[in-house]
């Protein structure tokens, strides 16, 4: 690790990167240890070894994995979810893994409401967003989870926070963080290993033994996201330590105010559909893209939502949906 | 030779060269993936020798860790 100017053997490399995320956790206030915590586990790297490391440092954490319908030429999907669960056998056998099941609940993979709906100009990532984040959402609120936490590294942080900083984007700059407090029925969201690089958690897994999916999303090939990527590893190669750099110097001038959130924020209140946060008037965008219309006692409850293993779910629009990204899960 | 893999593909270098200058000659971004030899994570300034089972983990989410590289030219 030329950034640390340090060089480790895999069993104290693992030591470290355990003991890292611990002084992230508290470093950043994100949960103590009566909290309960969710995962989202997407099978790649980032979210298994998060899940593992979690247990090991003794925090009761449980496992979300959304099925997609994704599948291309790799049955990624299917091939993720295999993983999960084999890792779930293996290395936390005593953790419970919801699996929502997003055609078994809606009728519709992902790629086919992508294309039913107006959403993402024909890539499934919009609707892809919107539906992970509101299953997220809701079953971490339901199944009394205090706490939400997702994978994202150091250069998922710093890739977007290029494109916003590339746009100024500062109303998304305001709300990037490694925290976000839970606040009108949203779930507080963490993000433990925002200062690892990738290529810090893929060796965790490796040194681990965690067995992941190394293909990503078919629909992430070539995004811009992974653009960005290519071109701050070009500035780290030749700059060691630049990108933990970029994103903790932000993260210190955001603290000092230099990026507020508009004043004109618009309010959250109840869809008229399912009862989660939303700036819609009427039915959220969960609801809208998904042509929910039943209003049995004005709210959709878990035991309308056929999912495999335990489960239900919250709708985000501006103020979480435009700050987290959740393409890698 | 040492014959690479990397996302099921197989590409060959000279033996006696670091990793770092194998992942050079192949325009393999070096911060994007890890080194495996003989099933061992490795450091990039390792000398591959003749008869190495290398094979490079992608570390980055998504597209190809593959720099495109031409022959474009500025003709004045």
């Amino acid at each position: 690790m030329r950034h640390h100017k340090l060089a480790l053997c895999g069993e104290h490399y693992a030591e470290w990167f355990v003991d890292s995320t611990q002084r992230t956790i508290e470093k950043y206030k994100m949960f103590d240890r009566a909290a309960r915590v969710l995962v989202a586990v997407s099978g790649g790297k980032d979210s298994l070894a998060l899940w593992d490391v979690l247990t090991r440092l003794g925090y009761r954490a449980d496992g979300l994995y959304i099925g997609l319908g994704i599948q291309g030429d790799i049955a990624y999907s299917d091939q993720s979810l295999a993983r999960i669960r084999e890792f779930k056998e293996k290395i936390v056998p005593d953790a419970t893994l919801h699996v929502v099941d997003i055609q078994a609940t809606y009728g519709k993979t992902i790629p086919e409401i992508a294309r039913a709906s107006s959403r993402g100009h024909g890539k499934p990532c919009a609707a892809c967003g919107l539906t992970k984040r509101y299953v997220m959402n809701r079953l971490a609120a339901e199944r009394g989870y205090t706490v939400l936490a997702t994978g994202h590294n150091l250069d998922d942080e710093v890739a977007v926070l290029m494109q916003n900083t590339l746009h100024w984007q500062t109303g998304y700059l305001a709300r990037q963080a490694p925290v976000l407090e839970a606040s009108d029925g949203l779930a507080k969201k963490v993000k433990p290993f925002c200062r690892f690089y990738e290529r810090e958690t893929a060796t965790y897994a490796l040194v681990r033994g965690i067995d992941y999916v190394y293909d990503e999303c078919p629909h992430a090939v070539g995004n811009l996201t992974n653009f960005y990527k290519t071109l701050l590893n070009q500035l780290e190669a030749e700059s060691p330590g630049a990108k933990l750099q970029f994103y903790v110097q932000f993260l210190k001038a955001r603290r000092e105010g230099f990026f507020n959130a508009p004043a004109d924020r618009a309010a959250l209140h109840a869809c008229a559909v399912c009862g989660q946060p939303t700036t819609a008037p009427g039915r959220c965008a969960f609801c809208r893209m998904w042509n929910i219309s039943s209003t049995r006692d004005g709210v959709i409850t878990a035991a309308d939502i056929a999912v495999r293993g335990e489960d239900a779910f919250d709708d985000i629009e501006t103020r979480v949906a435009e700050s987290v990204d959740v393409s890698g899960l | 030779m040492v014959e690479i893999t990397f996302r099921n593909k197989k590409f060959e270098v000279k033996e006696n060269i670091t990793a770092r200058d194998a992942l050079k000659k192949l325009n393999i971004d070096p911060e994007s993936v890890l080194i495996t030899v003989n099933g061992k994570l490795v450091t990039d300034d390792v000398i591959l020798r003749e008869g190495d089972v290398v094979k490079l983990v992608a570390v980055v989410s998504g597209g190809s860790a593959i720099v495109q590289s031409c022959n474009c030219a500025i003709v004045r």
